[in-house]
């Protein structure tokens, strides 16, 4: 929970990681991939404030002690939900697993949400993971990183049969938001590796399932807010929107928010840190702060306090059927729309 | 040298390669051998654009008069050996790639000019917005109607490029896959999307500068300063 001005906040990173990215963790013969891959995120990092930049060793393994404190105790989180990540291709037991995160989530309860993820290529094997991995951490999302690289594939789409193979099989087991992180699949290359169109074809055939897609598709935010005006099931997760653009780029974040207020609007935007890429302190201190910087904003939609209960906390309790304190919720008329708010859509659609 | 490498441009960003600093270094011996380094805000940055800007360096560093031999080379990408080794022998992307590329780039090339095409529309008719015309007032609007800018010859480049009407009696606001006139009623929808589609080129391109400017202390050939 985070308090300023007298106003409550109940905070969900909904998209942060405990990944294991040491040299002793490379794969023989990938580590230029293991090593570019971790040096990647840290140069996100530096978009971040001075401060709060680590050093090279402290920033591939972080300990289980610093995430906690970073996270709930100087990070004002109420409840954090794992997004796992495993590129064992190039990370030996993977740079981000289910097992890893659910280990930490076990001894700490209540703190945390396991989600878990599949693998269209996997086959039936991959299948039978999942769904034990579904049963055993009670997971209600997943998340699919669309660009691992996997036995010579480059990357998958999840309009790929295979991909509906399982996503049918999610909704089945009670799985209710699909977190995609679009990535730069290399496969075909001669085509947009980070286009969202599957995303897009997804969300329209399983209109049961949430599809919160991160980052808000960079580097694709137009063609994410084209399709998510246009499918009631589609949500923006905003890790690396507020840590890479809040501190580094002031007006880039302004007017990238403004979009994403006009064309998917608040109840439909989550925040989340991207932890150990940055800590969620700042980023949560910055964001209550925020507004506009000046009139040449005045055509995108406004936000008030209202707005960033619901980014940073209350929306996300809502997709993930989190309890959330009275004196935390909404004041007036109560809760955040659900997903189909038509009106909202409508308006994106026809302005 | 530098001026022709300056013609060569980030597809995605449409921003030229020296002006967002990937040139880390261009030398041209007495001889006219030339030679060029680039370089990419990430490791993981996509092969395709990248390659593009490989090829393209080459021939434009190829055209400049006197050069007799032009040696360009990607350093620090995960794909760098197989970029390098393809433009060293001309060969297409396609054959650079072998299985993993169906086709070549042409296309891909011009979804990113369609989107230039609609990002400099929002730079051009902001500023009209701003003194007050109305959007009814530009859809009735040419290119000879507005007055000249450094945007508006991007805007026509753009255009010419795609084959779309680029001439001074030619519609302002025109679909940029059809080039047909955008019509009065569809007008205000086709500026919210060119706004954001300028948003998000500018907001990456902001982003490609900061994680450059992290992975390297040295500031490229040609590099400009980048407002926040």
């Amino acid at each position: 929970m985070y308090e300023k001005d007298g106003e409550k906040y109940f905070i969900v990173d909904s998209h942060m990681h405990f990944w294991d990215a040491s040299p002793e963790n490379w794969v023989k013969g990938a580590e230029n991939y293991a090593e570019g891959w971790i040096d990647c995120f840290q140069a996100y990092q530096g978009l971040g404030p001075p401060e709060t930049h680590q050093t090279k060793e402290a920033f591939r393994k972080v300990s289980e002690d610093q995430l906690m404190k970073e996270v709930f105790e100087d990070g004002y989180v109420d409840k954090a939900i794992f997004q796992p990540t495993y590129l064992k291709e190039w990370y030996a037991d993977g740079f981000n697993t289910t097992e890893r995160n659910g280990a930490l989530a076990e001894k700490h309860p209540d703190k945390f949400i396991v989600n878990t993820r599949f693998d269209p290529r996997d086959g039936d094997a991959g299948m039978k993971e999942f769904e034990d991995n579904v049963a055993k951490w009670g997971s209600k999302g997943v998340k699919l990183y669309t660009a691992e690289w996997n036995n010579g594939s480059r990357g998958y789409k999840l309009s790929d049969p295979e991909a509906y193979r399982f996503l049918a099989r999610a909704q089945e087991l009670g799985i209710k938001n699909i977190h995609v992180h679009k990535g730069p699949t290399i496969w075909p290359l001669d085509k947009d590796a980070f286009d969202v169109s599957d995303v897009d074809h997804a969300a329209t055939d399983f209109p049961e399932l949430n599809f919160i897609v991160e980052h808000v598709g960079l580097p694709r935010i137009e063609d994410f807010c084209f399709m998510a005006t246009q499918e009631p099931n589609v949500y923006a997760g905003l890790s690396v929107v507020i840590g890479g653009l809040m501190y580094a780029r002031p007006k880039f974040f302004a007017k990238v928010m403004g979009e994403l207020l006009f064309w998917v609007g608040e109840d439909k935007m989550t925040f989340g840190s991207d932890y150990n890429i940055w800590e969620p302190k700042w980023q949560i201190e910055g964001f209550v702060d925020w507004d506009y910087p000046d009139d040449t904003y005045s055509d995108y939609p406004r936000v008030n306090v209202d707005t960033k209960k619901k980014i940073l906390g209350l929306n996300a309790a809502k997709l993930y059927g989190i309890a959330v304190p009275v004196e935390l919720q909404l004041k007036g008329e109560g809760q955040p729309a659900a997903q189909d708010d038509a009106q909202l859509v409508e308006h994106g659609a026809n302005v | 040298m530098l001026t022709a490498l300056a013609t060569v441009r980030d597809p995605e960003l449409d921003e030229p390669v020296t002006d967002l600093g990937f040139v880390s270094s261009c030398t041209v011996s007495d001889e006219g051998d030339v030679q060029v380094h680039l370089r990419l805000p990430t490791f993981f940055c996509a092969p395709n654009f990248a390659f593009l800007m490989v090829a393209d360096a080459y021939d434009a560093a190829s055209a400049v008069e006197g050069v007799r031999r032009t040696e360009v080379v990607l350093d620090d990408h995960f794909a760098s050996d197989a970029i390098n080794r393809g433009i060293a022998a001309r060969s297409g992307f396609a054959d650079s790639f072998g299985d993993l590329a169906a086709g070549e780039l042409d296309e891909l090339r011009a979804d990113f000019v369609r989107k230039a095409v609609l990002a400099g529309t929002d730079r051009v008719c902001r500023p009209l917005l701003a003194e007050g015309r109305t959007t009814d007032d530009l859809a009735l609007m040419t290119l000879g109607d507005v007055p000249p800018s450094a945007e508006l010859e991007r805007l026509r480049a753009r255009r010419a490029e795609l084959g779309l009407p680029a001439g001074d009696s030619s519609a302002l606001l025109v679909d940029a896959t059809t080039g047909e006139a955008v019509g009065v009623q569809a007008l205000p929808l086709h500026l919210r999307k060119a706004r954001l589609t300028r948003v998000n080129t500018e907001a990456n391109g902001s982003v490609c500068r900061g994680m450059l400017s992290h992975r390297y202390s040295t500031r490229g050939e040609g590099q400009l300063e980048e407002s926040r």
